[in-house]
């Protein structure tokens, strides 16, 4: 078995044929057998198994374009289960960008955030108070709703509204550490849903408990967007954003920052890092990303209302980030789609076979015991098993390598090569 | 002349004097020595000097500008650096990435410029691998540069303390028990380092330390602390036979071992 991984290690071509392989046989028999969850879940994996490939970063990213933009949509788009299926890659999509936000926070940071999907809600409101009529209730000009075409710039701004945010809550909890940050991110998360759930009064700006209905749908050239399938573009877009940004930040300046700080706060400062600036700034990334991942949240559902942010979001956000991996991107990606797909997809269904089973009268599962029911259960489960026998997640953060070819004193090199150039000019000119 | 000065520096916790009005000059360009029984002061000295802690009272005087109130990471833009006694590496991180975290505050990729990737980004940040290198090459690192900090050998843990430290480009570098752990081996290839990076990178440099060879190989003055107060100062020589010195901590004999 190892000779075998090894072998296939060693040889692009065979990884090829087998990535090549698998997607063709899962992307035909999920548009064969439409109803197949299965499929359409074996297809999704094949980013998976891509990600193991030895190809260049840049094949990678060319197959896997392909596989989301075209083949999964195509493949999904043959039965009724369409909408469905989209709608579930959507939400992966929601989920995977504000787990990436977590993870610079928690994983890079190393800043325990109990209350991330305060952050979430701040996105979704912002765009859902002026893109219903909501907004007329205090605005004192201007007439809601906005119209779809809003929604675009509401992305920007919900973004930004998510980092300030970020920022003045960074503000007060940076002066205290560990435990003490996790209780008060914990408040500040249930504090922004009280806040929305009461806003009603004395000037009606959430609507309270009732929540925001009939949020427009975002318009772009004149077309509405209205189902999964479209938003899944929608989606696509944001998240390979973020993911470059995280990329890119990881492996910078200020990722080396975050770490260092996360590893040692009295030698990073040593080293000339701004403790306070480079929280915050943890924060306000991090933050940002769930803040536009809230608009499009907001959109989507066309209702927004604050049971939708309770502390179990935050945690489920943090277990996406612990089961994938702290501070690996790949791992939260992989932890992101797992938890999200095991919450929409395998609990719903357990259930329903389970409902299935005891109308049938095979067995009998008292309501209380449903699967979906149990996902607080599961996620416990999952934490303690982790936290025991893998702490780095399913893939382990990773650092760089570098190339020593890269790292050689260029000068020496340049000097050197320009020597040779002289000698051979003397050599011509002789 | 004194690049590095202090007066009537005193520290309290509580009712422990860690620091009872040490006054102390360090010359630009010399090697200095702090030395003394444990529990002496002497970390809680440098922990002053680069802003960790503040002093109770006193002053201290960097090129004749006061650096007390300082944050430490204002301190090291101002060009003071230091290694720590209980080592403190970016343990998960690779030593080259240590290195380059020292280089923090001469890059300047900023939160868009790194997202949009732009080119002169990219040459800062190769050009910062390369310095970092350069660094690892000049502690004798480098085979090393692509490992976890975390699983360095304790010495080489030591090495790259350094290497970090000098990263940030300092003035003065202060080393808090750099041999501490080493054998004798690396205590001798460290005591020539310390020796070359005076010489060679125009640094002045304070070190604590209890390998009494090494102290006195390399030091032109030595500063000795006990109880918080300074009870000696003086060349090599002085030390040696300073009868106090001999008392508090060297003991009998060290006039003529001096190990
Ligand atoms: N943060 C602190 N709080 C309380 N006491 C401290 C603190 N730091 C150092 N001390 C005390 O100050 C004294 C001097 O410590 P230190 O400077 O570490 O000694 P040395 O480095 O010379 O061995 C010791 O008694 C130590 O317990
Ligand atoms: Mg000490």
């Amino acid at each position: 078995m190892k000779n075998l991984l090894y072998a296939i290690q060693q040889n692009k071509r065979l990884q090829a044929i087998i990535v090549g392989l698998y997607i063709v046989v899962t992307f035909f028999s999920l548009y064969l057998a439409q109803k197949s969850v299965v499929a359409f879940l074996l297809l999704l994996s094949s980013l998976l198994l891509l990600y193991f490939t030895t190809f260049s970063n840049r094949v990678k990213w060319l197959i896997g374009g392909v596989v989301m933009v075209v083949l999964l949509p195509l493949a999904a788009s043959q039965g009724e289960a369409y909408q469905s299926y989209m709608e579930v890659a959507t939400l992966v999509g929601i989920y995977i960008a504000m787990a990436l936000g977590l993870n610079i926070v928690v994983g890079m940071a190393g800043l325990l955030d109990l209350g991330f999907v305060a952050f979430f809600a701040l996105g979704a409101y912002t765009y859902g108070i002026f893109a219903t009529g909501q907004a007329n209730n205090f605005m004192p000009f201007g007439h809601y709703p906005l119209s779809g075409e809003s929604f675009w710039v509401f992305i920007f701004i919900g973004c930004f509204v998510a980092a300030l945010f970020g920022i003045l809550l960074g503000v007060p909890v940076l002066r205290v550490k560990g435990d003490y940050l996790a209780i008060v991110t914990l408040g500040f998360g249930e504090i922004i849903r009280i806040i929305f759930n009461n806003l009603d009064k004395p000037v009606n700006i959430t609507n309270g408990a009732m929540g925001l209905a009939s949020v427009q749908p975002p318009r772009l050239f004149g077309i509405d967007f209205m189902y999964p399938n479209q938003f899944y573009y929608i989606v696509l877009v944001i998240l390979v954003t973020v993911i470059f940004a995280v990329r890119r930040l990881e492996f910078s300046k200020i990722g080396r920052a975050w770490k260092a700080v996360r590893e040692n706060e009295i030698a990073a400062q040593a080293m000339g890092i701004h403790l306070v600036k480079t929280k915050l700034m943890a924060f306000a990334v991090g933050a940002s990303f769930s803040g536009m991942m809230g608009v499009v949240f907001a959109a989507k559902q066309t209702f927004v209302d604050p049971t939708s942010f309770t502390l179990l979001e935050s945690i489920t956000i943090l277990v996406m980030v612990i089961l994938g991996g702290m501070g690996s991107v790949p791992g939260v990606i992989l932890g992101a789609a797992l938890v999200t797909i095991l919450n929409l997809q395998v609990l719903t269904e357990l259930t329903n076979w389970l409902n299935q089973l005891s109308l049938n009268g095979v067995i009998n599962v008292p309501d209380a015991l449903s699967p979906a029911k149990m996902q607080r259960f599961i996620f416990g489960v999952i934490l303690i098993l982790f936290a025991l026998y893998r702490p780095q997640g399913l893939l382990p953060a990773k650092n760089p390598v570098f190339d020593e070819k890269d790292l050689k004193d260029a000068d020496k090199l340049i000097n050197a090569g320009v020597q040779k150039e002289a000698t051979q000019h003397v050599h011509l000119d002789s | 002349m004194s690049i590095l000065t202090v007066k009537n520096l005193t520290k309290q916790f509580g009712g422990l004097v860690a620091n009872s009005n040490i006054d102390m000059e360090v010359q630009k360009g010399s090697i200095t020595a702090v030395i003394g029984p444990n529990g002496a002061g002497k970390t809680t000295f440098f922990n002053m000097v680069t802003g960790v802690y503040q002093p109770t009272s006193g002053e201290i005087l960097l090129n004749n500008e006061s650096i007390v109130g300082l944050k430490p990471h204002q301190v090291t833009k101002k060009g003071i650096a230091r290694t720590f006694q209980n080592i403190r590496l970016f343990g998960a991180i690779t030593v080259l990435e240590n290195v380059m975290v020292g280089m923090h505050n001469h890059l300047h990729g900023g939160l868009f410029s790194t997202i949009l990737n732009l080119p002169r980004v990219r040459k800062e940040e190769k050009e910062a691998r390369r310095e970092a290198y350069r660094l690892l090459e000049y502690v004798g690192l480098e085979s090393f540069y692509n490992e976890e900090a975390s699983s360095l050998p304790y010495g080489a843990q030591r090495k790259l303390e350094i290497a970090r430290a000098l990263a940030t480009k300092p003035k003065v570098l202060l080393l808090d028990e750099p041999a501490a752990g080493m054998n004798p081996k690396e205590t001798s290839e460290l005591t020539k380092l310390i020796y070359n990076m005076r010489e060679e990178l125009d640094l002045t440099i304070v070190l604590i330390e209890h390998d009494m060879k090494l102290v006195m190989e390399i030091s032109e003055h030595i500063v000795v602390l006990d109880h918080g107060e300074k009870i000696a100062e003086g060349t090599p020589d002085d030390i040696r036979n300073n009868e106090k010195v001999i008392e508090a901590y060297l003991g009998k004999g060290a006039a003529t071992t001096a190990s």
